[in-house]
């Protein structure tokens, strides 16, 4: 079983990925840029976050470029999961490939900031401790939860390429 | 049941007779482009030395410096450079450095194809569609994947039908119809689909136009932006040397999820307004909002019939002293063009700068950002919150008839007044 526990960060819609990964800051590398994360919408973000916090959106979470500096950024940053009502579909493939569970669950509203997540991805479950209350959530389709299984896209490729081809 | 051309382009691409919609395939990518932001540098460089450091097939993979060309800092020079160096490392022969925005050299130099899976480091990668090429963009580590096995996984959408009826009146152009179209369809109302573009108002579009709709297909979530191959298509392909791609178009009976229809007579100047590429409004509604910056330009805005009817716009008239007017053809190419047709000269003499190809303007990273409190009206694609500069500065976009018209007046104009 994957499960992922922590604390919501919880905002609204639309949270594009130009407010998560300003442009301007882009040409520094990660670890520099994420000082700057989701500035327009919170810029307190990069300051309250804690590892294993969940990132709650309500819809289109992650609109616009198809940057994976703004995954990349909260994965610095300490999140474990992501969840949201909805999805842009570049943003979506690219938590999943850099490793964050990103789950689809319609009551994403009913989070509050603040509220302790616990989350079973297999089972599409999200329970919500602080309000003692059960939202279901996506669950993902087996090519998706094996590159999960393995830990993001790459270690996939790592994994898979590395049994079939002797030359890697 | 018929099928539509996405579906039958991922059937092709993926080996099998048949595929439908929600179908999981795994496809044969003939192109995948890099751009330098975005490209080897995130991810990618370091990752494909433990999977085989080679790419799949050199001949098939684009790089293209634009974002950070020509660089305003150190650090953007130095990305210019690693990406410059990692395609020769690579031997990936197809490098473009400040040849301009990467979807309009992919196209210029028929890299985008009828019938081909193009995928990007690059949202706006969904300009192919134009082309007939099923085009979308990707993240870096997916890229990475696609680098080393030449393949990926995508669903395949359900299609939205967009049929636009009839001629465009004066003072109305395609940047019209896809500002429109986004604002019913919103913001995220296409995620996960094909929306295909269709009707007699498409088919009496030249290129430059068609670009500028299905370039802004991701802007309602979309995954990609088709357009059905016409003689329009083959014109454009021929003028280029390419004779030669396979045709899917989608059958008659083909299966939508949602279908709309437009009639492009009733259509007035559209302009969307901060921070929402779905806020859209009549231009006429908001020309109470003075501006200071009037950008012509970038992928979706910049191309020669942009450059031209902005030009005869400004023919003899001079922009408004309150208002700095900036020009960036899409590309070299473009900019040749325009200044052999006296384009480049009609703009300088109106007032405006004339800048490189670039994508640094509409992406904030150089070349002209706005201030706090300062409002750009922009033929570009998006107009998030701090996308052009400062958070506190306001991005509205209209067509480039739009931007010349409001650079005259110093407020949101609707040209057809001008006209």
């Amino acid at each position: 079983m994957i499960s992922k526990k922590g604390r919501a960060l919880k905002y609204g819609d639309n949270i594009n990925t130009d407010i998560i990964s300003p442009p301007q800051y882009m040409e520094l590398g990660i670890a520099e840029a994420s000082a700057y994360a989701m500035q327009a919408a919170d810029p307190e973000f990069p300051k309250r976050v804690k590892p294993g916090d969940i990132f709650v959106a309500e819809n289109n979470l992650g609109s616009g470029s198809s940057r994976e500096t703004s995954p990349l950024t909260l994965k610095y940053l300490g999140i474990s999961c992501v969840v949201a009502k909805s999805f842009a579909r570049i943003f979506y493939r690219n938590c999943i490939n850099v490793g964050i569970p990103a789950l689809e669950c319609p009551q994403a509203g009913e989070i509050d900031d603040g509220d302790e997540l616990e989350i079973d991805i297999e089972k599409g479950s999200i329970k919500n401790l602080t309000k003692a209350d059960v939202y279901r959530c996506d669950v993902l389709p087996a090519h998706i939860m094996e590159i999960i299984h393995a830990g993001g896209m790459f270690e996939y490729l790592y994994k898979n390429l590395g049994n079939k081809r002797k030359d890697i | 049941m018929g099928k539509t051309m996405s579906e039958k382009i991922l059937a092709h691409a993926s080996g099998q007779e048949n595929v439908a919609a929600g179908d999981i395939v795994w496809v044969d990518v003939d192109r995948a482009m890099m751009d330098d932001i975005l490209g080897p540098r995130v991810e990618i460089a370091e990752k494909i030395k433990l999977l085989g450091d080679k790419v799949w097939d050199s001949k098939k993979v684009v790089i293209i410096s634009d974002h950070y060309t020509p660089p305003a800092s150190i650090k953007q020079a130095e990305i210019v450079k690693f990406t410059r160096d990692w395609a020769e490392k690579y031997g990936v022969e197809k490098y473009f450095e400040f040849a301009g925005p990467c979807h309009q050299v992919m196209a210029e130099t028929g890299n985008v194809l009828p019938g081909s899976i193009v995928l990007g480091t690059d949202s706006h990668t969904c300009m192919g569609g134009a082309l007939g090429a099923f085009a979308s963009g990707v993240g870096s580590t997916e890229m990475l994947g696609i680098l080393v096995t030449g393949k990926t996984w995508l669903k395949v959408p359900q299609t939205i039908r967009v049929e636009w009826k009839n001629q465009l009146a004066k003072g109305v152009t395609a940047k019209d119809i896809s500002l429109k179209t986004i604002g019913e369809i919103g913001h995220a109302g296409a995620t996960y689909k094909a929306v295909e573009y269709t009707g007699d108002t498409i088919h009496g579009l030249m290129m430059d136009e068609r670009m500028a709709i299905t370039n802004m297909a991701v802007e309602m979530g979309a995954k990609v932006g088709m357009m059905p191959v016409d003689e329009v298509t083959k014109e454009y392909l021929k003028g280029i040397g390419i004779e030669e791609y396979p045709i899917y178009q989608s059958d008659k009976d083909a299966e939508y999820c949602m279908e709309y229809c437009f009639d492009a007579e009733k259509l007035i100047p559209q302009v969307a307004c901060p921070d929402g590429v779905d806020k859209v409004a009549d231009a006429e509604d908001v020309s109470f909002t003075s501006v200071d910056q009037a950008y012509l330009g970038s992928c979706t805005g910049g191309r020669l019939n942009d450059i031209r009817q902005a030009a005869m716009l400004l023919k003899g008239r001079k922009i408004s002293k309150n208002v700095r007017m900036l020009v960036s053809p899409a590309s070299v190419n473009i900019w040749k063009a325009a200044d052999e047709a006296g384009y480049l000269r009609i703009l300088a003499d109106a007032g405006a700068v004339i800048l490189a190809p670039t994508c640094g303007v509409c992406v904030g990273l150089h070349s002209g950002l706005i201030a706090s409190g300062e409002t750009c009206i922009s033929s570009s694609n998006r107009n998030f919150i701090g996308r052009m500069g400062s958070k506190e500065g306001r991005i509205f976009l209209g067509s480039p008839l739009t931007v010349a018209a409001s650079a005259v007046t110093g407020r949101i104009t609707d040209p057809r007044t001008l006209m």
